[in-house]
């Protein structure tokens, strides 16, 4: 029995930690945040230089040909530092391209990809879609998308798109230049990871694979949320730790009340069974298991709970410091909604994890 | 990643799989009928004898004391094809489990050397007598009292909750040898014979209508010094030995209890006023969550598993396991009774709800037993998180001087 990360995927966590930890973290989120940017460009060109876009590029085409674990341990160390840079939405676009591309589009798209020039990410949501197995509202016809996508993680930095359009069989991707694409930046909850509206208008596309790669996509791509969330609620939760250990009310240690005690362990028990699904997740990816669908949607699941709670229970225990704009409980509080809203809702994954059982449950009669 | 055994495990696996299939026989089945206790009881000794002649018991235990020598993997693949019948457990999980251990770690090896051989084989029945009606999660406060006598010692008290007493041999008690040093300081532990004069076995009915568990009442009851388990004033250091091998023992999702599928199977046969219950958002979610509950920690064990069979030490996430199986026993048999409306009140002896109203019975003593929900998660605080432990105001007090509130 070995289900744990590979030996180099842990290599990889610790030296991603260590940079994340000096180079980001709350104060260069804020600093984001402050100066009104889309992201910092500084440490976006010392993450390029780390070669992490290039982690899961295959040699071939110029980048690390690294798997499923080393993604995984960039997504959590990501969530856990805040950091402002545009990789998971590049890294979802590589992992897109990678399910689902031609050879040329490979080709064309992941050297690019890997060594930073472009920054990528995924429009699916807009108009009717509400959810991203909802049939989209934009459609290819010949080589060319309209209509509108919003809103999209990353759209004011993204240099490529794949975008989500009707096909017969359901959302369907395609792969498409923002140059020259009209974008409108949109206000969202998360004031450091910035959004925006996409206007696309006869706007050049290719056909990026089939209806069952998307769905396969949001598998992965559910996956790599999981392990970002971790990050993110784990970070919360030492934040929150430091802070019980510190803080003194009637004589004590408020992190001696089990009123504050229990929720801080109740903190660690969600976030240990999202961790558990997450790398059951990892595993199901990295194998090619049919297992993908239930693993995925259950890691998705667990880890928007785990982050859920740890996110509100934060602001609760820091008490009234918790919730001014000065204190740090707001990256996560607002990194919370964000992740829930980007890739389909609790709801909609609690629904996807018992069809994959009941279809495993039908293939087993 | 992989799920796999290493050869050794496999082989290991081989060996168990082939000698269950040759000796399990009828167990291979579910039971037609729940045993009768005396039966169950018999049955036990019976399977037990069987398994330590084919050197399937003490599978980790030092050779020394009758064990296996063998590592945890081992043990646990054992446990693992064993789950797969329908064979009687439970009986010895106590004795075996924890006071045995016990026995051979702080014991006279001379006092060990009569009792562990008889405990493997399945003859002697133990239990162990810590809790008493004014101290469950604070075992520190027990009152029974050991006095010296010469070569030995005399016990007067009362124990509660004891699993099995009905049923043992033997026990490990727990006592209050000094009562002028402070809760924790002032305590011993010993090996009992559950037949000696002085001792008083008798049944507590659960809530869930069976009657598993006693109240033990020691009038003047004599233990010689040779069975002192620990020095003098050790009790407490004694105690957590055991306590650590119970978390292990208790830890688990009970055997074929019902789980997320049961739920499914049930709700496949409900139609509620808005639709087929299958079909509906509400228990859709609640089987997800039950599934992300149980799974998760079935996960979570086979990480520990990972580490054990990398020769490693499985890391704190093991300490959420009880904390989440016994409650997500109690929210998922509530919620399948509640669909089942009217019916979910009656009892149909053999049906998928009477294993769900069984489960929402016994979870509700599940959440308590081997460490309350309460002290699990304040244990998960402070060992795992680091936090200041509760306040205490009785723990430096000589236990003689503390007012009773």
């Amino acid at each position: 029995m070995n289900f744990d990360l590979s030996d180099d995927a842990k290599t990889l966590k610790e030296a991603a930690r260590k940079f994340l930890d000096a180079r980001a973290g709350p104060p260069v989120a804020r600093k984001v945040m402050d100066d009104g940017l889309t992201y910092d460009a500084a440490l976006w060109a010392e993450v390029v230089e780390q070669g992490w876009p290039a982690a899961r590029v295959p040699e071939a085409h110029g980048g690390l040909g690294l798997g499923a674990d080393e993604a995984c341990v960039l997504a959590e160390a990501m969530g856990r530092s805040l950091a402002p840079v545009p990789l998971l939405s590049t890294m979802a676009a590589i992992e897109a391209i990678l399910l689902a591309g031609t050879d040329a589009q490979k080709a064309h798209w992941l050297p690019k990809l890997a060594s930073g020039e472009a920054v990528g990410t995924i429009a699916w949501a807009g108009g009717d879609a509400k959810s991203p197995t909802a049939m989209p509202d934009l459609t290819l016809s010949g080589d060319t998308v309209s209509g509108v996508k919003s809103p999209v993680t990353d759209g004011l930095v993204a240099t490529v798109a794949i975008v989500t359009v009707a096909s017969a069989d359901g959302p369907a991707m395609a792969i498409v230049s923002l140059d020259g694409v009209t974008r409108e930046a949109v206000e969202t909850l998360d004031l450091v990871r910035p959004s925006a509206k996409l206007h696309f208008e006869k706007t050049p596309a290719q056909a990026l694979g089939t209806a069952a790669d998307w769905v396969k996509l949001t598998e992965q791509l559910a996956v790599l949320a999981a392990w970002e969330a971790l990050g993110t609620a784990d970070a919360a939760r030492d934040m929150t730790v430091a802070y019980a250990k510190d803080r003194v009310a009637f004589g004590q240690r408020i992190g001696r009340y089990q009123g504050v005690k229990h929720k801080l362990a109740d903190m660690y028990i969600l976030s240990e069974l999202a961790r558990a699904h997450a790398l059951h997740g990892c595993w199901a990816w990295s194998a090619g298991a049919a297992e993908l669908s239930q693993a995925a949607a259950a890691a998705r699941v667990s880890s928007l709970d785990a982050l859920k709670f740890t996110a509100e229970e934060s602001v609760q225990l820091h008490g009234g410091i918790g919730f001014t704009w000065e204190h740090d409980c707001q990256f996560y509080y607002r990194r919370n909604r964000q992740i829930a809203s980007s890739l389909g809702s609790r709801a909609h994954w609690a629904d996807r994890l018992v069809r994959a059982l009941e279809q495993r449950n039908r293939a087993s009669a | 990643m992989d799920f796999n055994d290493t050869p050794q495990e496999a082989d290991y696996r081989q060996q168990v799989k082939a000698w269950i299939a040759a000796n399990a026989g009828a167990y291979l089945a579910p039971p037609a009928k729940p045993w009768a206790l005396d039966d169950f009881v018999a049955r036990s000794k019976a399977w037990q004898a069987k398994k330590h002649d084919a050197g399937y018991v003490g599978i980790t235990w030092p050779k020394a004391v009758g064990g296996q020598g063998l590592t945890p993997m081992h043990q646990i693949v054992f446990n693992q094809e064993e789950s797969r019948t329908h064979v009687p457990t439970g009986l010895y999980s106590i004795g075996l489990g924890m006071c045995i251990p016990t026995v051979f770690t702080h014991g006279n090896p001379k006092v060990a050397a009569r009792y562990v051989p008889k405990a493997l084989k399945g003859e002697d029945v133990w239990c162990q007598l810590f809790s008493e009606p004014v101290a469950g999660s604070d075992l520190a406060s027990i009152r029974t009292k050991a006095v010296k006598d010469g070569d030995e010692w005399v016990i007067n008290g009362q124990k509660v909750w004891t699993s099995f007493a009905h049923k043992s041999d033997f026990g490990i008690v727990v006592c209050r040898t000094d009562f002028d040093a402070p809760k924790h300081k002032g305590l011993t532990m010993f090996i009992v014979d559950m037949h000696a004069p002085g001792i008083e076995v008798r049944g507590i009915k659960q809530m869930s209508g069976g009657s598993d568990f006693n109240e033990v009442f020691f009038t003047d009851v004599r233990v010689n010094d040779t069975h002192r388990l620990g020095e003098i004033g050790d009790g407490w250091k004694v105690s957590l030995t055991t306590l650590m091998h119970e978390r292990l023992a208790v830890g688990g999702k009970p055997r074929h209890a019902p789980g997320y599928q049961t739920l499914m199977s049930v709700a496949a046969g409900i139609e509620t006023d808005t639709g087929p219950a299958m079909e509906r958002a509400d228990v859709r979610q609640r089987i997800a969550d039950t599934y992300i509950a149980d799974e998760g920690i079935k996960l979570t064990q086979m990480r520990a598993l990972s580490a054990l069979s990398r020769g490693a030490i499985p890391g704190p996430e093991q300490s959420i396991s009880k904390v989440v199986i016994a409650k997500t026993m109690q929210d998922m048999a509530s919620f399948a009774l509640d669909l089942s409306q009217a019916q979910g009140l009656a009892v149909e002896p053999g049906s998928d709800l009477e294993k769900l109203q069984g489960s929402y019975m016994w979870s509700a003593g599940l959440r308590i037993a081997g460490g309350t929900d309460e002290i699990l998660r304040n244990i998960i605080a402070e060992r795992v998180l680091g936090l200041p432990g509760d306040m205490r105001p009785d723990k430096d007090t000589p236990f003689s001087q503390l007012k009773p509130l």
